[in-house]
């Protein structure tokens, strides 16, 4: 492939210097997002997937630090640029969406002038070219009467309105790459549907690099083209999405595709991982799943898997998949 | 599964739910505003049979929490009724309920064992605190966690753990009933599938009864023998769970149905349906559905739809189904 990525991650490592030592939040994490591709971020609360997200961005929160890897923008290592430039990237090369467009969004100014604002910090448009760039982005996005209601508030929106507001606002600068946090979850279902919708043609017609953070597989099997799962702060898996869902290599990726209740058929009892996530300061030694696997082995709880191709995509487990597999099938 | 004619723990008829949103005073007069109300419930009847699992579904805004806290007795029902059966001493059916969120349901500031212990002390359950110590140890067992876990405070669990806890404490008072408004909303996937495995295992063992209140449509497949949808606080359709997902009727059950997110079989290249609910203060006339329905005509805006019962046991307020029944008669 000589298409060169739009954000090309390198086993970055993020961590939280505290009293009682070093957390390490992020290890290891390498990925890359090719233009016009969605790459989904999975797992569950903790796993690291917003971190990701927001080291990518430079947003941690301090004394949070990225303390080793590389992160690569188009070509340009953005890790180390000091803040005032990394400024300017932050909303005309990456575009941020986050989970409650109420948050994200000024109360106190219309939407219009939120848009505008950004626009004419990130371009030298005239306020009344701004502004009508502005309306076009609510049309793009999907927004009835733009003209209209780019006046309004952000209280006079419902919830996958303003969204879309949101989004258009992540987009006002035409950013090579969006970052988007659980931009579904604070949505119902019906709405949800159309902002994922959005975000794909988005993504088609402008070549827009997405990662998509979320917890929700059904989000991610319907919207990503591939999927990294994360656990622990770590990747465990990562690979093209029908793969991973149809054929999950990691046991962590099956248990928890098990764990879905699915609209198919009905079970007595759904697959369940039992115990929890480890604690980001008490991670186990060797595999960090090891001590929640069905198929663990001496080896994982002395040494750390890293990731290596198996199936169509890379997945960080000792086990192989086909022993494995006729393993739970015995 | 649990057949139609079980006798039912709890009847609702015709249950209304009015809340006042009114302006201040002041303002009424000033500005000439009306008093305002929203019906956050309106006419709405279901029965649950006893050792079974009906679920409430809708999305936000819809007025299944509502139901939840009107059938606890944590509102009045502004019109209508709420029955539970009698129980074994002939006294209703005992009614407890379980919270979506296990971070704000349990006092921070109290050890796991006061929390669960409040109810058997509240309510008098036990004689001495000997007795309430052994109580307090079996049903933290009961729920997967162990009796020394009870020295210690919510914040050092998981939020798993948590809503382990809260069902715990729901079950202290030895309920016949519980409300589950959205138990696991808040948590992972794979701890959801543990709370739901759980919350099974228990009905099977204490023959509980449940009224399942949630928005997701994969979760209460898997939980109820009865699904009833809500929209803008009324049920549109109620039926058995498989007639439900295999023929769903009104239009709103088969957008809600459309639009899940599917895992084994994703649908990439769907066209979501516009719009979106309208606000409960001015609901749409005739049928509240008709502004979002593909199938609504002048009479669906004029007339609201009566529940029309069909032959296999599920019941669909629309007025389509309502006439090709008619057709087919």
């Amino acid at each position: 492939m000589t298409e060169q990525p739009t954000l090309d991650v390198r086993n970055l490592r993020v961590e939280f210097p505290g009293r009682h030592g070093t957390v390490t939040a992020l290890d290891d994490v390498s990925l890359t997002i090719r233009p016009g591709e969605i790459l989904g971020v999975v797992g569950e609360s903790g796993a690291g997937k917003s971190m990701t997200g927001l080291a990518v961005q430079r947003l941690l929160e301090p004394p949070g630090h990225i303390a080793g890897g590389e992160v690569w923008l188009n070509g340009r290592r953005i890790d180390q640029l000091p803040e005032p430039q990394m400024e300017k990237i932050r909303g005309r090369e990456i575009g941020a969406i986050f989970q409650d467009p109420l948050t994200s969004l000024n109360p106190l100014f219309s939407v219009g002038r939120q848009l505008v604002e950004t626009i004419r910090l990130h371009s030298d448009l005239s306020k009344p070219a701004a502004r009508a760039r502005a309306v076009d982005l609510l049309a793009e996005v999907g927004i009835p009467a733009p003209a209209e209601r780019v006046d309004h508030f952000p209280h006079q929106f419902s919830g996958g309105m303003r969204q879309r507001v949101v989004i258009a606002l992540a987009l006002a600068a035409r950013p090579r790459l969006v970052i988007a946090d659980e931009p579904t979850t604070a949505l119902d279902v019906s709405i949800q549907a159309q902002i994922t919708a959005l975000l794909r043609k988005l993504c088609k017609d402008h070549g827009t690099a997405v990662m998509l953070v979320t917890h929700d597989m059904g989000v991610i099997a319907e919207t990503a083209d591939r999927v990294a799962v994360m656990y622990a702060g770590r990747l465990v898996e990562i690979g093209p999405v029908a793969e991973v869902v149809a054929r999950p290599s990691h046991p962590y990726t099956r248990g928890l595709m098990g764990s879905i209740p699915t609209l198919g058929a009905r079970v007595p009892r759904l697959a369940q991982i039992d115990g929890a996530m480890p604690r980001l300061d008490a991670i186990p030694t060797g595999c960090a799943f090891n001590p929640r696997c069905p198929l663990v082995q001496d080896r994982c709880r002395r040494d750390r898997p890293d990731l290596r191709p198996m199936g169509a995509g890379l997945a960080a487990c000792w086990i192989d998949p086909a022993a494995a597999a006729t393993e739970t099938a015995a | 599964m649990i057949p139609h004619t079980a006798p039912s723990a709890l009847t609702v008829s015709a249950m209304t739910r009015r809340f006042d949103v009114s302006a201040p005073w002041l303002n009424r007069v000033i500005e000439r505003k009306p008093r305002l109300f929203v019906r956050a419930v309106d006419d709405v009847s279901f029965e649950v049979p006893k050792g079974g699992c009906l679920s409430l579904v809708g999305e936000s805004g819809c007025g299944k929490s509502t139901v939840a806290r009107l059938v606890t007795g944590l509102y009045a029902p502004s019109e209508g009724s709420i029955a539970f059966a009698p129980g074994a001493d002939g006294r209703p059916l005992s009614v407890q309920m379980i919270f979506q969120d296990p971070y704000a349901s349990l006092n921070p500031r109290w050890r796991v064992f006061d929390i669960i212990a409040e109810p058997l002390r509240e309510l008098k359950l036990r004689e001495t605190e000997a007795e309430i110590a052994d109580r307090v140890a079996e049903l933290l067992k009961t729920v997967g966690l162990t009796a020394s876990d009870g020295r210690k405070f919510p914040h050092e669990f998981s939020g798993g753990q948590r809503q382990r806890i809260s069902i715990a404490r729901a079950l202290a008072s030895e309920p016949d009933f519980l409300v589950c408004d959205e138990p696991t909303s808040a948590l992972d996937v794979s701890v959801q599938a543990q709370i739901l495995n759980l919350m099974r295992r228990l009905q099977d063992e204490m023959g509980l009864t449940y009224l399942f209140i949630s928005h997701d449509m994969s979760v209460v497949r898997h939980m109820s023998d009865q699904i009833a949808v809500m929209y803008l606080g009324r049920i549109v359709e109620q039926a058995p769970t498989e007639v439900l997902f295999a023929h769903p009727r009104h239009p709103y059950t088969q957008l809600l149905l459309e639009t899940i997110p599917n895992v084994t079989a994703p649908r990439r290249d769907r066209e979501p349906q516009a719009g979106e609910v309208p606000s409960p203060l001015k609901p749409p006339s005739g049928c509240t559905f008709h502004p979002r329905c593909p199938q609504a005509d002048s009479r669906c805006s004029a007339e609201r739809p009566e529940m029309t019962a069909m032959p296999d046991g599920s019941r669909v307020a629309c007025h389509r189904v309502e006439e090709m029944l008619a057709r087919m008669a």
